[in-house]
C-alpha cells in the first residue's frame, strides 16, 4: 500500500522553508514531502523545530523563506483560515475542545449547520454519530454527553473525528498519546491508521519512538531546524531513527 | 488511566431510544448537572418553612405580589446570566437599571410628553449603548469585566444622581407606564392567553421530540414528551387560577399582572437565543474554553461584547419595571444592593461562576427564591438586616451544592 501511495505526487511539499524568530533560525531550508493515504511520522529530540514546522502548516507561523506546494501548486498560508481553506486539520495536544459542550457541538464548533436560522441538532447528530462509527469509534456510550466526561484516549478521537468530520485531506497531529495509558494508546494509534487508509494524509509528530515505527508509512527526522533524513518505513528500525534524532546521519542498514 | 472504568473493552453502542435518553438524563444529574432541580427545591423548601411560621404566605394574594415582587430580580439575574456564562461579571447592572428607569421617568413626564413606548424604547436603547460601552473598553482594551464594571456601578450612580438632584425624584404619570406592574389581565383573556402559550409551547416540544425519535436519535419517550407538556398546562391553569381568585381587601382585585407576561417573554426570548441559535452556542463555548473557541474560529470579542449589550439591555427592562412599580424613580434606588441580589439569584438558580454552565431559567428561578425570602421575612416582621442574613445563607448553600457536584465530574 505504501508503494502505491508514494508513486502520487505528495499532497503536501515543502522546499527549502526557512523560520527565523529574531537571531533563533527555527527552521533552515526544511523539504519535506507528505503524501496522501499514509502515515508520514515526524520525529526529533526537544527544539528540533517540530513545533515550529507544524505551526507553520497550520499557518499560525507565516515562513520567511521557501516554498510550499499543495497538490503541486504553490500556496501561501498567512494565516489559520488560509490552512483550513486548504483542508489542513491540525489536532492539538491540549486538545482545543469545550469541556461544558457536547461531543456534537464540539466536532461541529465553528462550522455548525443551520436550519431556518437554527442550529439543526438532528442533521449534526446524525453526521457525527455516522463519523464516529465510521472511524470504529464504539467506546463513547452518547454523542449528547459532555466532553467533560470523555476519557482522554476518547477526547483525542473526538478532536480526530471532527478532523474527518470536516473532510480535511492533511490531518497534523502533535503527540496525540502523549498522556494517554496504553489500551487508549493503542486505540489512538488504530484511528491514526484509519485515518491513512481513508486516503487521509497524516503528519503525526511524536517522542515515541515504539508508537512511531508501529503506525508510519514513511519517517522524517529533524535535527537542528533542518530534515535530516526522510525514509520509508521499512528502511528505518529503532537504533537508525536514534542515531538520526541525536547525530543527524547514520551508517546502519536495516537489519 | 481515567479513574472511572474506561469502556475500551469494546462495548458496542446501545440502540438510541427512549432508555438510552432517560439514561442520559441520570448521568447528567450524578455528572453535576443537575440544572433546576435543587433550586426548585429550595423554592418548595422556603415556601414549606414559611407557611408553618405564617400561613399569609401562600395566599393568592400574597403569591402574586410575589411575582410582581420578584419580576426585578428575576430580570436582572437574566441580565447577569449573559455575563457569568463568559467567566465574567457585571456589577454595575443595579444603576443601570436606574439610568433606564430614569430616562423613561423623564421622558414620559408630563412636559416631554414622550408616548410611553417611545421612552421605553429610548432607555432600553440608552442602557444597549452602555452594554456597548462597557463591552468595549472590557474586549478591544482587555480591561477585567470587575473593574470596568465596578467603574461603571460609580459611574452611573453618579450620573443618576446628578440628573435627580440632591434627594430628587421623578414621578411617572404616564398610565401604561404605571399598569405594567399594577394592570392586570382580564381573567377570559389571561386564559385565552395562557392557552396560547401552552399550545405554542407543547408543539414546538412535540415537533422536536417527534422529529427526534423519526430518525431514531436519543429522544424522551412520548409518554415523557405528553408530561412535559401536560405538566405546563397544569402549572398555567395553576397560575391562573391563583391570579383569577379575588385578592382584593376593599375592592375586588384580580388577574394576572402583566409584568409576568414581560418576564416571560423576556425569558423566552433569551433562552431561545441561548438554545437555539448559533450565538447561544458560542456565547457557551467562549464560557468554557475561549483558546478552542478562538481557534474555531469564533470571533470572540464580538460575542462578548453583544453579551454585555444583552446584559445591560436586560437591565434596562428590570430598570422600566422597577419605575413602573415604585410609579417614580428617586435617589433612593439601591443598585449596589440589586446587583448583589442578581448574582445571587443567578447563582442560586443554578449558574456558574466559572463560566460555561447556565440557563437563563435559573435566573428566573433564583429570582424567585430571593423574593420570596424577602417576602416571606417580610410577613414575619423580619427587619432588613434578618433578610440580608437568611439571603447569605441561602447563597452559600446554593454555591456549596454547586461545588460539591462540581466535584464529581470527571476532571481531565
Amino acid at each position: 500500500m505504501t508503494a502505491n501511495t508514494l508513486e502520487n505526487p505528495p499532497l503536501l511539499r515543502l522546499r527549502g522553508v526557512s523560520k527565523s524568530f529574531g537571531p533563533v533560525r527555527a527552521l533552515v531550508g526544511v523539504d519535506l514531502d507528505v503524501p496522501a493515504g499514509a502515515v508520514t511520522a515526524l520525529a526529533g529530540d526537544n527544539g528540533a523545530g517540530k513545533s515550529t514546522l507544524i505551526k507553520c502548516i497550520a499557518g499560525i507561523h507565516p515562513v520567511d523563506a521557501g516554498e510550499i506546494l499543495w497538490d503541486g501548486s504553490p500556496v501561501s498560508l498567512r494565516g489559520p483560515a488560509d490552512s483550513a481553506a486548504l483542508g489542513i486539520q491540525t489536532v492539538y495536544q491540549d486538545l482545543a475542545l469545550c469541556d461544558n459542550l457536547d461531543i456534537v457541538q464540539n466536532m461541529f464548533l465553528g462550522r455548525e449547520r443551520l436550519r431556518r436560522g437554527q442550529l439543526d441538532d438532528v442533521a449534526m447528530e446524525q453526521a457525527a454519530t455516522r463519523t464516529l462509527a465510521d472511524l470504529a469509534v464504539t467506546t463513547v456510550t452518547s454523542v449528547r454527553q459532555s466532553v467533560a466526561s470523555l476519557s482522554g484516549g476518547q477526547r483525542q478521537s473526538v478532536a480526530i473525528a471532527k478532523a474527518v468530520l470536516w473532510e480535511s485531506r492533511l490531518v497534523v497531529m502533535d503527540e496525540p498519546t502523549a498522556a494517554l495509558g496504553v489500551a487508549q494508546t493503542a486505540m489512538v494509534l488504530e484511528l491514526v491508521r484509519t485515518l491513512a487508509n481513508r486516503g487521509h494524509a497524516v503528519l503525526l509528530v511524536t517522542h515515541n519512538v515504539p508508537n512511531l515505527l508501529d503506525v508510519a508509512d514513511r519517517v522524517a527526522v529533524m535535527r537542528q531546524g533542518r530534515v535530516v533524513d526522510a525514509r520509508e518505513r521499512a528502511r528505518i528500525d529503532q537504533r537508525i531513527l536514534v542515531d538520526l534524532m541525536t547525530t543527524g546521519s547514520t551508517d546502519r542498514e536495516v537489519a | 488511566m481515567a479513574v472511572s472504568a474506561d469502556p475500551v473493552t469494546g462495548r458496542t453502542r446501545p440502540a438510541p431510544g427512549a432508555r438510552d435518553y432517560l439514561r442520559l438524563a441520570w448521568q447528567r444529574v450524578r455528572g453535576g448537572e443537575s440544572g433546576v432541580l435543587p433550586v426548585v427545591g429550595g423554592l418548595l423548601l422556603v415556601s414549606v418553612i414559611f407557611q408553618s411560621l405564617n400561613d399569609a404566605f401562600l395566599t393568592p394574594g400574597n403569591l402574586v405580589n410575589l411575582l410582581v415582587q420578584a419580576a426585578v430580580f428575576a430580570l436582572l439575574s437574566m441580565a447577569e446570566v449573559f455575563v457569568l456564562l463568559l467567566g465574567e461579571i457585571d456589577l454595575s447592572v443595579g444603576f443601570v437599571a436606574g439610568i433606564a428607569a430614569v430616562v423613561v421617568a423623564w421622558l414620559a413626564r408630563p412636559q416631554l410628553g414622550w408616548p410611553w413606548w417611545a421612552a421605553i424604547l429610548a432607555a432600553l436603547a440608552a442602557t444597549a449603548l452602555i452594554g456597548l460601552l462597557h463591552g468595549t473598553l472590557i474586549t478591544r482594551i482587555g480591561l477585567p469585566s470587575f473593574v470596568v464594571t465596578l467603574a461603571g456601578l460609580l459611574f452611573w450612580q453618579g450620573v443618576m444622581l446628578f440628573v435627580l438632584g440632591s434627594g430628587g425624584a421623578i414621578l411617572i404619570s404616564d398610565e401604561v407606564l404605571a399598569r405594567i406592574t399594577s394592570g392586570t389581565l382580564a381573567p377570559l383573556v389571561g386564559w385565552v392567553v395562557m392557552l396560547a402559550v401552552v399550545a405554542a409551547f407543547g408543539v414546538v416540544v412535540w415537533r422536536r421530540d417527534a422529529r427526534r425519535r423519526d430518525v431514531g436519535l436519543t429522544a424522551p419517550p412520548v409518554s415523557l414528551t405528553v408530561t412535559k407538556i401536560a405538566a405546563c398546562l397544569a402549572g398555567g391553569a395553576g397560575l391562573m387560577l391563583l391570579a383569577n381568585t379575588d385578592r382584593g381587601r376593599l375592592a375586588p382585585v384580580l388577574g394576572l399582572p402583566w409584568v409576568v407576561l414581560v418576564v416571560l417573554a423576556v425569558l423566552v426570548a433569551w433562552a431561545y437565543l441561548l438554545g437555539r441559535r448559533r450565538f447561544g452556542l458560542y456565547v457557551y463555548a467562549v464560557g468554557g474554553n475561549a483558546e478552542a473557541a478562538r481557534r474555531a474560529g469564533i470571533p470572540l470579542a464580538r460575542i462578548r461584547t453583544v453579551c454585555f449589550v444583552l446584559c445591560s439591555l436586560t437591565a434596562g427592562i428590570a430598570g422600566v419595571v422597577y419605575a413602573s412599580r415604585l410609579r417614580s424613580i428617586s435617589t433612593s434606588i439601591d443598585g449596589g444592593t440589586l446587583v448583589l441580589y442578581a448574582v445571587a439569584g443567578a447563582v442560586i438558580g443554578g449558574t456558574s461562576l466559572f463560566g460555561g454552565r447556565g440557563k437563563m431559567l435559573h435566573g428566573v428561578l433564583g429570582g424567585l427564591v430571593i423574593a420570596a425570602i424577602d417576602n416571606g421575612m417580610g410577613l414575619l416582621g423580619f427587619n432588613a438586616a434578618a433578610k440580608y442574613v437568611v439571603t447569605a445563607v441561602v447563597l452559600i448553600v446554593a454555591v456549596t451544592i454547586d461545588a460539591l457536584t462540581r466535584r464529581r465530574r470527571p476532571q481531565t
